[in-house]
């Protein structure tokens, strides 16, 4: 998968999920917490969504601000599961 | 006594004592006393007075911490405002207290800008973070501007005087009303100290605790950590939320937490961790409120922190906390909410105000110096709640749930005598629901109910029709909503329905809508 695939899939998942539809300048470097777009169970629906969407495995000690509390973080963090998988 | 003097008599006996952590930034008691001794002399400067109400809207930070102390020490009361609060009800809440002060973000500031023209009684507004650009724009609004970096370096350190007393106003916290409109909640500085000192007697807190926060400063269970902390000398870790167990559960064991207070939530969220491999040595207690926690959860949290005392408490904002059950209980009436707390007196009464025997389905009654005084500007609504007690001139608060006691005593929550729906803990209006779902175009009709929720206590349900010819999706209607409530008034379900049950006289029959959706 591309990688401008997996950005623009992850940003979708995220402006649907947990701002119904309606991205309103969310920016890729911004953080979803401060923003107040995810909070502790929209992390977990994250999680299951990167999981089932890329079949990666989240590892508990994954879940931590650098993988996932940006777009540009996600995205970097999948590229990195995916590659180390191949 | 007054409120301020929690964190004064901290700094007199532990100067040099970590009292906040945030992030990786440790402070001692010494350095947060000066700092909110000198926000409180710009505030005094900026025109705050005796009695004036200061807003502080931010997230959980040491801004938001050392604010809440300088607007004490100025004479002034603090309201706190979840730092998810949308504009509108943020100006809302401006305007009905009369605040003369903000302390903001710039970034917030930046979401506010439609209010600077709205707000005629606000005249100064203190930025934290804020670039040049977004310091002008509030001053073009018609603002003071005063930096928070700036205070910070320079100004007076020593405590201004003293002009409160302690049946002085210390706080406005705004709840759900009936009527859709937030109420301002009013605690003086009696009715903080006498909760705190009654919580931290149960909960045996002593300087040597260090207690970890995640619920927002805006909601009373967390300013109250905040607060006994400061009244004990103790520590305490501020987080802005429970996102990422990992890191918090690291960070409960590496700062040696002793007191980890908990909401359903966040309890479902540790429930669905492997936490086999973590050991929590100096973890002495978990408190959950908001809602009762399922009993399977409390069976498997025991199981997962077997030397952890739990205890599951019950409160309204109106009194901040009516009881808790000793965790020695627990396993005897698990689904009990327990007692009073120490200096405090709490009884079910029938609808003539008698009080009832146990067994007997009544409305909880709370007799006790944490009562608050009343709803801000807000005299009928009072009257409702605050009704004369045993002793002339006192008031006691009628909290409008339902509740049975045991034989010995013990209280079990028993519903709602209004239709006011209790979500994550919170009270919310379904009135103020539905009038911000009846103002989307293609809305006929909408009644908002809570429904059984095992996390959530109740979850939001907006049940609509909507108008000929009107297309409207769920993802609509939550958008809608998501930008003019907060994140727990926001209904979690979405239903379309072609017509609403009515009653005889021809208003939607809430009844009967839940009965629908028990069935369906």
């Amino acid at each position: 998968m591309q990688t401008i695939d997996i950005e623009s899939e992850i940003y979708k998942f995220v402006v649907d999920s947990f701002m119904f539809g309606q991205a309103a300048g969310l920016a890729y470097d911004e953080s979803l917490l401060q923003r107040g777009v995810i909070d502790s169970t929209g992390v977990l629906e994250l999680v299951s969504f990167l999981q089932e969407n890329f079949n990666i495995t989240v590892e508990d000690n994954e879940i931590i601000p650098t993988n996932l509390e940006t777009i540009n973080g996600i995205v970097a963090y999948v590229n990195k599961k995916l590659n180390g998988k191949s | 006594m007054q409120l301020e003097q929690f964190l004064e008599h901290s700094a007199e006996r532990f100067p040099d004592k970590v009292a906040l952590i945030t992030g990786n930034d440790r402070y001692t008691y010494r350095q947060i006393d000066e700092e909110a001794n000198r926000l409180a002399h710009a505030l005094i400067a900026s025109g705050v007075q005796r009695g004036d109400r200061v807003v502080i809207f931010l997230p959980n930070s040491l801004e938001t911490v050392v604010s809440i102390f300088a607007t004490l020490k100025a004479g002034a009361v603090f309201v706190v405002l979840n730092s998810t609060t949308k504009s509108d009800k943020v100006t809302y809440i401006l305007n009905n207290c009369r605040a003369t002060a903000l302390v903001t973000s710039g970034t917030k500031a930046d979401s506010l800008s439609t209010c600077w023209a709205d707000t005629p009684y606000l005249q100064s507004v203190f930025l934290t973070g804020a670039s040049e650009s977004q310091a002008k724009a509030v001053q073009s609004g018609g603002k003071q501007v005063g930096s928070f970096e700036e205070v910070r370096k320079s100004g007076n350190n020593s405590s201004p005087m003293k002009k409160c007393i302690d049946i002085d106003l210390a706080a406005l916290i705004y709840t759900s009303g009936s009527t859709g409109r937030p109420k301002g909640v009013m605690v003086t500085h009696l009715n903080i100290i006498s909760a705190a000192t009654s919580i931290s007697t149960y909960l045996e807190n002593t300087s040597d605790d260090i207690v970890i926060n995640f619920l927002p400063l805006g909601f009373d269970y967390g300013l109250y950590q905040l607060l006994m902390m400061f009244k004990m000398g103790g520590t305490l870790v501020l987080h802005d939320s429970f996102a990422f167990p990992n890191v918090a559960i690291d960070k409960i064991i590496r700062e040696k937490v002793t007191g980890f207070p908990i909401v359903p939530t966040i309890s479902a969220i540790l429930l669905q961790m492997d936490l086999s491999k973590y050991n929590f040595p100096n973890l002495r207690y978990i408190s959950n409120t908001a809602a009762a926690l399922p009993v399977e959860h409390i069976r498997k949290l025991r199981a997962l922190f077997p030397h952890v005392k739990l205890f599951s408490m019950y409160g309204l904002t109106e009194c901040k906390r009516v009881s808790y059950l000793p965790p020695d209980q627990l396993d005897i009436r698990p689904t009990s909410v327990g007692r009073g707390m120490p200096n405090e007196e709490v009884y079910v009464v029938d609808e003539n105000g008698a009080r009832v025997g146990s067994g007997i389905i009544g409305e909880l009654v709370i007799r006790g110096s944490n009562v608050m005084k009343g709803y801000w500007e807000l005299p009928e609504e009072t009257a409702h709640c605050l009704k004369p007690g045993p002793l002339p001139g006192e008031r006691v608060l009628y909290s409008g749930d339902l509740f049975r006691t045991d034989e010995e005593g013990y209280l079990y929550f028993v519903g709602r005598k209004d239709d006011i729906i209790k979500t994550r803990g919170e009270k919310v209006s379904p009135r103020e629901v539905e009038d911000v779902i009846y103002a989307l175009d293609g809305v006929a009709e909408v009644a908002v109910i809570g429904v059984p929720d095992p996390i959530l206590g109740s979850a939001i349900k907006a049940v609509l029709t909507v108008r000929p010819g009107a297309q409207l999706t769920k993802q609509d209607v939550l958008r809608h909503c998501a930008a003019r409530l907060e994140d727990f008034m926001v209904p979690k379900i979405v239903e379309f329905q072609a017509s609403l049950p009515k009653t005889e006289t021809g208003k939607i029959s809430k009844r009967a809508i839940k009965v629908g959706a028990q069935e369906g």
